[in-house]
C-alpha cells in the first residue's frame, strides 16, 4: 500500500506550552518499497509511527494509506518496537496469534495456528513455539515480536527501532532475517532506525530527518539489490552512502540546538 | 518437591508446638497466663461441635465478604487504574477511609443495620479488605507500558480488548499478591464483628464466651481454630494463584 504524508505538522501540548515535532513534513513510501528514516534523537520519528498507524491524530496536513486519509487504526497495519513486549503469560506461538485473535475472529484456531508456524519457521523459532518469552534470548523474542507484526498479513509494516536493543553480532542475524521476511511477504514498511547500516542494508530508500521540529532534509536511494549480503556494506559505495548519511545527521543534529 | 512442600511446613509446626508446650512448662505458666498445646485438645474435644458449627459461620462469611471485597476492588481499581482524574480524586478518599481504625466502625455499622448480623458481619470484611485490592489493580492498570496497548490499540481493538487480554492478566500477580493480604484481614473483620458486637454466632462469639466464662484454654483453642481457617484460606488463595497466574512464578 502507497503511503504518503502531505505536510504534516504536529505539536504536543505540555503544561509548559507546545512542543512542535513535525513541521511541514512530506513524503510517500510506494507499494511495496522498505524506507528506512533516520533522525536526531527525540525529532519526532516515533511520532511519525503513531500518526501512519492511526494511533495519533496530526494537527495539520494528512497521512494517506492509499490515497485514503487515515484517521483511525486499521487492521491492515503491523507494529514492532525496540521493547517486544511479547506477554509473559502466553507461549510464543499464542503471542504471535493475537493479533489474528483481534482482526480475524471469524477464521479457525488451527488456521491461526498454522500461519503462525509459517513464520516462526521464516524466523527459525519453530522449535520454541511452546517456550515462554522469558525463556529466549532477545534476538529471539525480536524474532517473535516480528512475526507478530506480521501474522495477520499487514499490507503496511512499522517498525520503530526493532534491534536497537541488540548487540552488533544479533543485530545482524535480524537483518538477515528481515530481508527473508521481505522476500516471502507483501509490505510496504516504514524502518525507523539509528544506526546507519541497518538503514542501507534493509532499506530501498533512507529518508533523513532535521531536528525538531522535524522536516525532510535529505533522501538517498540505496542501490543495493534485492540479494544483499552483509559483504555489500564493506564496499566503496555503500562506504561513501554512509559518509553522506553521517554528514545529513551532524547537520540535522546541529539544527536541533 | 511437593512431599517437601507438605513435609517441612509440617515439622516446623510440630517443632514449634514442641516448643510452646516446653515453655509454658518450663516457666511454669498457669494456664490462664499461657495455655500450652496438651491443654488446648481437651478444649477442643468438648466444643468440637461449636468450632465446627461457628467455624462454618465464621468461614462462610469471611470468604462472602472477601469475595464481595474483590469486586469492590476491582471497580475501584479498574476506575483508578484508567483514569488518572479519578485516580487523583479517589486515592486521598480511600487511604483516610483505610485509615479509620475499623474497630470503631463496627459499633456503627451495627447500628445503621440492627438486627442484620450477617450481612453487618460482611459488610465489615468488604470494608477491611477492598483497599489492598483496589490499590494493586490501579496500580497494575496505570503502569501497564504504552506499547502493550498500542500493539492491539493499533489494530483496532476495542478497550475491553485490551482489559480483557493484555491488562487484566498482565495485573493477576500483583492482584493475587494482594488478595493473599486481603485474605487476612477478612479473618480481622469477620471477628471484629463477632466479638465487639457479639450475636451468638461464629468463633468469635465462642471467644468471648470462653472469657465471660474464665476458660482460657477455650480462648486459646479458638485463636488456634482461627489460625488454621487463615492458614486454609490463604492457600486456596495461593491455589488459585497458581492457576492464573503461575506464569510469574520465577524459578
Ligand atoms: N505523548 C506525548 N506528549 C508530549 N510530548 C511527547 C509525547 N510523545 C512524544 N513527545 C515528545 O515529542 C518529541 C518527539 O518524540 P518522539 O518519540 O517522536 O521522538 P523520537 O524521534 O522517536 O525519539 P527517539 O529517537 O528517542 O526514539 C520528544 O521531545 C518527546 O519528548
Ligand atoms: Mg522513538
Amino acid at each position: 500500500m502507497h503511503i504518503e504524508l502531505r505536510n504534516v505538522s504536529h505539536e504536543f501540548t505540555l503544561e509548559a506550552g507546545s512542543l512542535p515535532v513535525l513541521k511541514d513534513l512530506s513524503f510517500s513510501v510506494p507499494k511495496g518499497r522498505f524506507t528506512a528514516i533516520v533522525g536526531p534523537s527525540g525529532c519526532g520519528k516515533s511520532t511519525i509511527t503513531r500518526l501512519v498507524s492511526g494511533l495519533l491524530k496530526s494537527k495539520k496536513g494528512e497521512v494517506l494509506i492509499s490515497k485514503e486519509v487515515v484517521k483511525s487504526p486499521r487492521s491492515t497495519v503491523g507494529m514492532a518496537f525496540q521493547n517486544p513486549v511479547l506477554l509473559e503469560w502466553r507461549n510464543i506461538l499464542d503471542n504471535v496469534i493475537l493479533p489474528l485473535e483481534i482482526v480475524s475472529k471469524n477464521i479457525s484456531r488451527e488456521t491461526k495456528i498454522k500461519r503462525a508456524r509459517e513464520l516462526l519457521k521464516l524466523v527459525g523459532l519453530a522449535e520454541f513455539e511452546k517456550s515462554k518469552p522469558s525463556e529466549l534470548s532477545g534476538g529471539m523474542r525480536q524474532r517473535a515480536s516480528l512475526c507478530r507484526s506480521l501474522v495477520h498479513k499487514p499490507e503496511v509494516l512499522i517498525l520503530d527501532e526493532p534491534f536497537g536493543a541488540l548487540d552488533a553480532f544479533t543485530r545482524e542475524d535480524l537483518w538477515q532475517t528481515m530481508l527473508t521476511l521481505k522476500k516471502q511477504e507483501s509490505f510496504t514498511c516504514i524502518l525507523i532506525t539509528h544506526d546507519l547500516r541497518e538503514a542501507i542494508f534493509l532499506a530501498d530508500e533512507v529518508l533523513v530527518l532535521s531536528g525538531r521540529p522535524a522536516s525532510l532534509q535529505f533522501q538517498l536511494d540505496v542501490k543495493l539489490g534485492d540479494d544483499r549480503k552483509l559483504d555489500d556494506l564493506y564496499t566503496n559505495e555503500t562506504t561513501k552512502s554512509l559518509a553522506i548519511l553521517r554528514k545529513q545527521i551532524e547537520i540535522a543534529q546541529k539544527s536541533m540546538i | 518437591m511437593n512431599y517437601n512442600k507438605i513435609t517441612i511446613p509440617l515439622i516446623s509446626l510440630l517443632i514449634f508446638c514442641l516448643f510452646w508446650e516446653w515453655i509454658v512448662w518450663f516457666n511454669g505458666w498457669p494456664n490462664y497466663k499461657m495455655a500450652s498445646p496438651s491443654d488446648l485438645w481437651p478444649a477442643f474435644w468438648k466444643f468440637r461441635w461449636l468450632f465446627l458449627s461457628y467455624g462454618w459461620d465464621t468461614l462462610w462469611r469471611t470468604v462472602v465478604g472477601l469475595s464481595l471485597s474483590i469486586l469492590v476492588g476491582l471497580g475501584f481499581g479498574v476506575i483508578m487504574g484508567f483514569s488518572k482524574t479519578m485516580r487523583i480524586a479517589l486515592y486521598p478518599l480511600l487511604v483516610g477511609f483505610n485509615a479509620i481504625p475499623k474497630a470503631t466502625v463496627v459499633p456503627v455499622i451495627a447500628l445503621m443495620f440492627v438486627g442484620f448480623h450477617d450481612m453487618n458481619t460482611i459488610l465489615i470484611v468488604i470494608l477491611i479488605s477492598f483497599f489492598p485490592i483496589a490499590v494493586s489493580i490501579s496500580i497494575g492498570l496505570s503502569t501497564l507500558e504504552p506499547e502493550y496497548k498500542d500493539i492491539l490499540l493499533s489494530l483496532g481493538a476495542t478497550k475491553f480488548e485490551i482489559f480483557y487480554k493484555i491488562a487484566l492478566p498482565k495485573t493477576l500477580p500483583e492482584f493475587f499478591g494482594a488478595l493473599k493480604v486481603a485474605a487476612t484481614l477478612a479473618f480481622i473483620g469477620t471477628n471484629l464483628m463477632e466479638i465487639i458486637e457479639p450475636h451468638g454466632k461464629g468463633l468469635g462469639h465462642l471467644f468471648d464466651s470462653g472469657k465471660i466464662s474464665a476458660d482460657y484454654p477455650l480462648m486459646f483453642a479458638v485463636l488456634i481454630a482461627l489460625a488454621l481457617l487463615g492458614i486454609f484460606l490463604y492457600y486456596i488463595v495461593v491455589m488459585f494463584e497458581s492457576i492464573f497466574a503461575g506464569w510469574a512464578e520465577r524459578n
